[in-house]
């Protein structure tokens, strides 16, 4: 189990790193050969940098759009974000200052991570025009993220894991220097549910994450009068 | 279509409505025959082999996918979080689900999952991929036809997807297999056969304008010109073609006129650039986008002006403001011989191009133009947003002058103005319905359903305040409410521009 472990979470990693990338550098090289923000939209750089703050951090347009679905999913990014910080004591030796001081937080908010997702699913599940619009991966999603985190607070709260071991099977595949991972269920269950979400990354609608940092509504600056803004293919056109 | 078309019933409380599956099925505009196709340079008709055409769809979408970051990030970047899914006004007047913006992009997503995804490829049930079919296209052409583009869902994605470029990359697939629009493409070729969206040869132009001339003279006593075609002008008007004779559209190009003549300024209309509309947009075609812009572009040349005004239209705004310095280098900031040619000749000193909003409300701020109010007391005013102009373009120098510059100038010219509720104003604004290259008589049911919105926030001003006037700055709004607000139970006349007010208003002569 240990050697699968090891097999699965390396080609999920690879996957994830040349899937994603890949992804990016077929987004950057894409031409946006009309200026389409969404306006009103700031007339400056730093403005439009401001905006995407608020976007990616706050999920400015989304609060707009629906309160519930805001809470619930703001909710979960960051209690996800913040349970990813606790896990970084895994990768680190000595662990980071910040990543101590975070750890407490990282425990709560595997619970919270919980209630976010439980939201989400309710909404998909009882609102009839989310449910109309739902495809069977959008619960599949919800699902794996909701074992993921339930897998996880289990072998935190339940059934302990021995977490030392974890740290010196997880640094040793970050050197290239292979150790056994600690004989446990609920812990392969946790680890082969992250290492699927890895490895599906970079194929499914979880590209929404690359994805707004390219997108021309958000990520373009109001000025069109004051510069021409011309793309290869159209400036092809003039010749 | 229906013997007869009723508004739906104004919801009591603007609450999220039930769905109605299938309520739109059967509308469609009409097909565009195989002449209009062809003078633009679309194939006439659909291959009579479906392969033909499945493959043909297949690579045109595998094109724009890799010359639109924006379509390509947004066919991906979708998690069906439903932010968008009551947002559109088609969806809350029609309650069919696939006017939801985000099953109107699924339409084209499930076909984008599974011929350019992996999981789609493998695992098409799972993600909602499917196959490509005649039936697939077909519901393209009815749900892609009942976009308006307003990009009001855009504003409330999380990721800024904005289904007005999904409709036009569908629009445009669509046009590329022969399986284009009647109404949008008939119009295309007139602007390229006449000069204009409603074919007015250039001596019948001439001829309006002398009439107008006469008008205006009767009314108010002085001569206020409409100069056509007049060399080393300083201003090029471009104004929508509804301007010249519709109702009440020809109120706000007499107002433009009114403004020139009282702030000394020498302009002039072109016969051969006669139309600021280009619907090249609303098909999404990057080729017809710039022809029909290019017109602007050799007019200004020939007739070496130094300035270029806009007037009141939505998407011609969006285009002359968004797109004209990348199609035609009207514009400032440009380094490549093309543009410099242009903004050399332009006095760039002034914003190229100006809307007529804001070369009046400058004058205003200058006190260049002065008002007797009380002429449009009998008005009491709101300002409908074009969404164009609200979510696609600028005015003025800050953020959101699209707003204030037109409440600005009401405010100038008249004594009562009322805002509509929030959340249908300013960047959340609903359409009028009949944007998008939809405002055709097939599409009527669509049109008065997907006003239903903006009625119910109008019925509630014109209850609590006495509203009876609705200014906006679009040639398509003008004439989609002029059509719209009878079958409301509204005067057709409650709808004008924000220059009729001007013109009404304005003190010519004894200043």
């Amino acid at each position: 189990m240990s050697a699968f472990l090891t097999l699965l979470l390396s080609f999920a990693f690879l996957a994830f790193v040349l899937g994603l990338g890949y992804r990016i550098y077929d987004y950057a090289r894409t031409p946006a050969p009309l200026l389409i923000p969404t306006t009103p939209a700031p007339t400056n750089t730093g403005g439009m940098l401001l905006r995407m703050l608020r976007e990616i951090t706050l999920f400015e347009s989304l609060f707009k759009a629906n309160l519930w679905t805001w809470a619930a999913s703001w909710v979960f990014h960051i209690s996800l974000a913040l349970v990813l910080i606790r896990h970084l004591r895994y990768f680190t030796e000595p662990v980071w200052f910040w990543v101590a001081l975070a750890q407490p937080f990282g425990l709560y908010a595997g619970l919270l991570m919980v209630a976010g997702l439980a939201g989400l699913w309710a909404r998909r599940i009882f609102v009839e025009r989310i449910r109309y619009i739902s495809t069977p991966s959008d619960h599949l999603m919800l699902v794996l993220l909701l074992s993921i985190a339930g897998s996880g607070l289990f072998i935190k709260f339940i059934s302990h894991t021995d977490i030392i071991g974890v740290k010196s099977f997880i640094l040793g595949l970050m050197r290239l220097d292979i150790q056994a991972l600690p004989e446990d269920g609920p812990l392969y269950i946790h680890l082969i549910l992250v290492a699927t979400l890895i490895l599906i990354f970079p194929f499914s609608k979880l590209l929404h994450a690359p994805g707004i940092f390219f997108s021309p509504s958000r990520n373009q600056v109001d000025n069109p009068r004051e510069k021409r803004h011309l793309s290869a293919w159209a400036a092809k056109l003039e010749k | 279509m229906a013997a007869e078309i009723t508004a739906p019933a104004y919801r009591i409380i603007p609450i999220i409505p039930a769905l109605r599956r299938g309520a739109m099925s059967e509308s469609k505009p009409y097909v565009a025959t195989d002449k209009m196709q062809e003078a633009i340079g679309f194939p006439g008709k659909l291959a009579d082999n479906w392969q033909e055409t499945h493959d043909a769809v297949i690579a045109k979408m595998g094109e724009l996918l890799t010359k639109y970051r924006s379509l390509k990030v947004y066919m991906d970047a979708c998690v069906h979080c439903g932010a968008c899914s009551d947002k559109c006004h088609y969806f809350i007047g029609t309650q069919d689900p696939k006017n939801m913006p985000v099953a109107r992009q699924d339409l084209m997503r499930s076909v984008y999952r599974r011929y350019f995804t992996l999981a789609g490829k493998v695992f098409p049930k799972l993600v909602g991929a499917r196959d490509l079919t005649r039936e697939v296209l077909d519901e393209w052409f009815s749900y892609f036809n009942q976009c308006s583009e307003c990009r009001r869902c855009s504003v409330f994605c999380p990721y800024g997807i904005d289904t007005a470029e999904v409709t036009m990359a569908a629009k445009e697939i669509l046009d590329s297999v022969g399986y284009g629009q009647k109404y949008s493409n008939e119009i295309i070729g007139k602007v390229h056969k006449i000069g204009n969206n409603l074919g007015l040869p250039g001596p019948a132009l001439e001829n309006t304008l002398e009439g107008l001339e006469e008008d205006v003279k009767e009314d108010t006593g002085i001569d206020v010109r409409f100069p056509l075609d007049i060399k080393g002008a300083e201003v090029l008007l471009i104004t929508p073609s509804a301007d010249f004779f519709a109702e009440p559209h020809i109120d706000s190009l007499i107002g433009y006129a009114k403004v020139f003549h009282a702030s000394g300024v020498s302009w002039t209309l072109s016969s051969m650039a006669s139309e600021a509309g280009n619907f090249g947009m609303f098909i999404g075609n990057y080729d017809q986008l710039r022809k029909i812009a290019l017109r602007v572009r050799e007019a200004a040349l020939e007739l070496g002006v130094k300035r270029i005004v806009v007037g009141e239209c939505g998407h011609a705004w969006r285009v002359a403001y968004s797109f004209w310095n990348t199609l035609i280098g009207v514009g400032a900031g440009a380094n490549d011989p093309y543009a410099i040619q242009l903004q050399n000749q332009l006095d760039l000193r002034y914003k190229q191009p100006m809307h007529i909003c804001e070369f009046t409300w400058d004058l205003i701020e200058r006190g260049g133009l002065s008002f007797d109010k009380d002429a449009n007391d009998k008005h009491i005013i709101t300002f409908h947003d074009s969404c164009n102009v609200a979510r696609a373009s600028r005015m003025g120098d800050f953020a959101g002058g699209q707003f204030e510059i037109p409440r600005n100038i009401i405010k100038a010219v008249a004594n009562n103005f009322v805002e509509m509720r929030d959340g249908t104003t300013r960047e959340q604004t609903f359409c009028c319905g009949g944007g998008g290259g939809l405002l055709t008589d097939e599409l009527l049911d669509l049109r008065v359903k997907g006003a239903l919105p903006r009625m119910e926030a109008l019925q509630q001003v014109a209850d609590s305040h006495g509203v009876n006037f609705m200014a906006t700055i679009c040639a398509i709004c003008k004439a989609q409410f002029t059509k719209v607000l009878p079958i409301y139970g509204f005067d057709r006349r409650v709808v004008g521009g924000v220059h009729q007010l001007v013109s009404n208003a304005i003190k010519l002569g004894d200043k």
